[in-house]
């Protein structure tokens, strides 16, 4: 009898459990394990508090997954998601295809105006917003200034290609495991293509000429790659072909490299004693440029949420993003981690603000490298796209990743320079014909 | 009449089971079918029109097509004469009476239950990384320039990690058979002053041909379609040095979200499967029957 009773009681609770989540909304929301996104969901607390009604459920994941579970989710509008973490080269061939949700009418903390001018540009589609940044970042060169110091030679604020190798020439010392220079090698559009589409941009050199040509066999390209290749084979690290973004940064934290050139969100976490040991011994400049060009590539992503159309809540996925872009999650995140560890890259405020440019040495070369980035205009010559280091079309994706991997087997010495731009022009062309780009 | 009507009530009992085999088989199958004559590109709707041999003629002149075939059997192939031979070595090893038999038995089948995701991480992290794993330490102790296995050998590197989880399997196999087989026999043949080489050769070995024909079947079927290791070890590189058919279907699916093509590399793969296959079920049939 009272066994009975009890389970009557449970069965009461439980369909009261239930009548309460019915109630509420569940957000499901996709986002990538990286740091920065992590602590946004230690925070989400603070959400929760402000708004009861609405559940979240996360599913964190590795880039290159997430990539794949969203892209297929979005482009077969099957509507798993509600909120999507994406950057920049995502954001208009979504939105063109009608994928997206516009996200112009979020409301006053998110504050459109705020952003940097770069930033909501690149995430705009005939003039209209469809995502909003969460952090974003361009590219610099981070260096020791000790071991700057032990080699006599000072780092210029504005360098030269051919200065960093000059001096990742003197910094490299085998004996005691100390690389002259870090650089990504490991194949894929988002991991060395990044890289190299910056450097080759900075070069002079250009993805597609007017008419969609892949100008992989041009002079530029082949001066660029050869130059890059030779650089990591004499200087970086043994392994360089499977080193990403990644793997450099706890290369460089481990006091292994002299010079580091990468997106400049590196800067917080090699400045950052709690997980760097070199903390008190990093500089800073603008990514390189070549010759007397004074192009410094344009690299410029931000990862950013978007509501997929085939959401069914949209009106709390844009509550939910207007708290994690907004104004006040910045003094949240700075609450919690101090002003120096904000989320970095996405708002004129952020920079303005004394406090964080006091916490945060390398706020002033950020902000000029993101706002010096035109990827209207990333290379010399004009260009049919946009984008520094990507290519913003459907296509791009694959051949980028087939190109990442020719250059990642140059790097690895399976195959020269030369050939694998030569295969790797191949594979663009056949590609775009492909895609429709060429006859 | 009897039987008759046995018989039916047998195939009646057996329907669901065959019905849910061919469902689950011939649905995949036929959309795969479907989307590989089809224009299909995830991030470039076209509205999905027919294209009919498109998709293949762009898979089977991929670049890296050919160089996928030759490693799906490289790597089928160099794995199964590893194990095959260190099966069998294995296997007279441990068939030997020994102290703490049961023990070691454990020891040497362990590996087979580790997932593979797991060995291949164990293995490029703390052995065959260029600067922290232990075989670069291993080459500086001993004085000589460490090797960036999985940059400069990625087959080989594949084929090693491949071979250690699977060798714990072709052992257990083979040690079975070993142990039925009869020792009166190697006594006889003793006894007629047939030395040790002689009874390996025409005792033991044809004794052992019928097991060895299994591993080499159940392997072949895991092998070829061989996908963990290489995703998480070479990422099917440097370039596509380690890329198998089914690392390349998976980087046009999923990486180049070209699904039509993707579709016409399944249907590729299953043909060669097949294939393959025909002359694998003769072997054995000619193994098993005798």
């Amino acid at each position: 009898m009272t066994s009975g009773r009890s389970l009557l009681a449970l069965g009461a609770s439980l369909a009261v459990g239930i009548a309460t989540q019915a109630a509420a909304v569940t957000l499901t929301i996709a986002t990538v394990n990286n740091g920065d996104m992590i602590r946004m969901q230690r925070l989400a607390g603070d959400f929760r508090r402000q708004h009861p009604d609405i559940e979240l459920q996360w599913v964190t994941l590795e880039e290159n997954l997430l990539r794949q579970r969203v892209t297929i989710d979005v482009a077969t509008q099957s509507g798993q998601y509600d909120v999507v973490t994406v950057g920049n080269y995502e954001v208009p061939i979504w939105a063109a295809q009608g994928w997206l949700v516009p996200l112009d009418d979020l409301g006053e903390d998110f504050a459109g105006d705020d952003l940097l001018p770069a930033i909501g540009e690149s995430l705009s589609y005939e003039d209209k917003l469809y995502a909003a940044p969460f952090y974003a970042e361009s590219a610099l060169t981070v260096y020791r200034t000790d071991l700057f110091e032990k080699a006599g030679i000072s780092m210029p604020d504005n360098p030269t290609w051919s200065f960093i190798r000059s001096a990742a020439e003197k910094l490299t010392d085998r004996e005691s495991g100390t690389y002259g220079l870090c650089l990504r090698g490991k194949a894929g559009w988002g991991e060395n293509m990044a890289l190299v589409s910056t450097l080759v941009h900075s070069w002079g050199g250009r993805w597609f000429d007017m008419k969609w040509r892949p100008q992989l066999d041009s002079r530029q390209w082949q001066d660029a790659v050869s130059f890059y290749v030779d650089l990591l084979r004499n200087y970086g690290p043994p392994g360089a072909s499977t080193n990403g973004f990644n793997e450099n940064l706890a290369l460089f934290q481990a006091g292994k490299c002299g010079i580091w050139i990468d997106a400049s969100v590196a800067a917080s976490f090699v400045t950052d004693p709690r997980q760097s040991t070199v903390a008190d011994r990093v500089g800073f400049a603008l990514f390189p440029t070549h010759g007397k060009l004074q192009n410094h590539g344009n690299w410029l992503w931000a990862w950013s949420f978007v509501v997929p159309a085939a959401s069914t809540h949209v009106a709390a996925a844009k509550i939910f993003i207007e708290w994690a872009t907004g104004q006040a999650y910045m003094r949240l995140a700075a609450a919690e981690s101090g002003w120096a560890g904000v989320p970095p890259g996405t708002r004129q405020s952020l920079y303005a603000s004394r406090e964080y440019r006091q916490a945060a040495p390398f706020a002033d070369i950020v902000l000029r490298s993101i706002q010096a980035a035109d990827t209207h205009q990333p290379a010399v010559q004009p260009v049919p796209y946009v984008g520094g280091n990507f290519v913003s079309i459907a296509p791009y994706q694959g051949i980028g990743t087939v190109v990442g991997q020719q250059l990642s087997a140059a790097v690895a010495g399976q195959i020269p320079a030369r050939e694998a731009l030569a295969k790797a022009q191949y594979i663009a062309e056949r590609e775009m014909t492909r895609a429709r780009y060429l006859d | 009449m009897a039987s008759i009507r046995n018989r039916a009530t047998a195939q009646l009992a057996l329907s669901p089971a065959v019905i849910l085999l061919l469902v689950w088989m011939a649905i995949p199958l036929a959309m795969t079918l479907w989307y590989s004559f089809h224009d299909y590109q995830l991030l470039m709707p076209r509205g999905n029109a027919f294209v009919g041999f498109e998709n293949y003629v762009y898979f089977l002149t991929d670049p890296a097509f050919l160089q996928s075939i030759g490693n799906t059997f490289v790597l089928v192939g160099s794995v199964l004469v590893i194990t095959v031979a260190g099966g069998i070595g294995l296997a007279l090893l441990l068939d030997q009476p020994l102290y703490g038999q049961g023990i070691v038995r454990v020891l040497i089948v362990s590996p087979f239950f580790v997932m593979p995701t797991v060995s291949a991480l164990v293995w490029k992290n703390m052995f065959m990384n260029p600067v922290k794993g232990l075989f670069a330490w291993l080459a500086q102790v001993f004085g000589v320039a460490a090797v960036d296995w999985l940059a400069q050998v990625p087959l080989l590197s594949l084929t090693l990690i491949v071979a250690w989880g699977w060798l714990p399997f072709a052992t257990l196999i083979l040690l079975t058979s070993l142990q039925s087989l009869d020792t009166e026999q190697k006594e006889a043949a003793a006894m007629d002053g047939a030395g040790a080489v002689a009874r390996f050769v025409h005792i033991t070995l044809p004794h052992l041909a019928r097991a060895v024909t299994v591993v080499i079947l159940i392997q072949t079927i895991f092998l070829l379609s061989l996908f963990a290791e290489i995703f998480v070890t070479t990422n099917g590189g440097p370039g596509t040095q380690s890329t198998n058919l089914a690392y390349l279907v998976y980087s046009q699916a999923l990486l180049r979200f070209d699904v039509g093509s993707a579709s016409a590399g399944g249907v590729v793969a299953v043909i060669l499967a097949n294939i393959l296959a025909i002359f694998l079920m003769r072997l054995v049939g000619r193994n098993l029957e005798v």
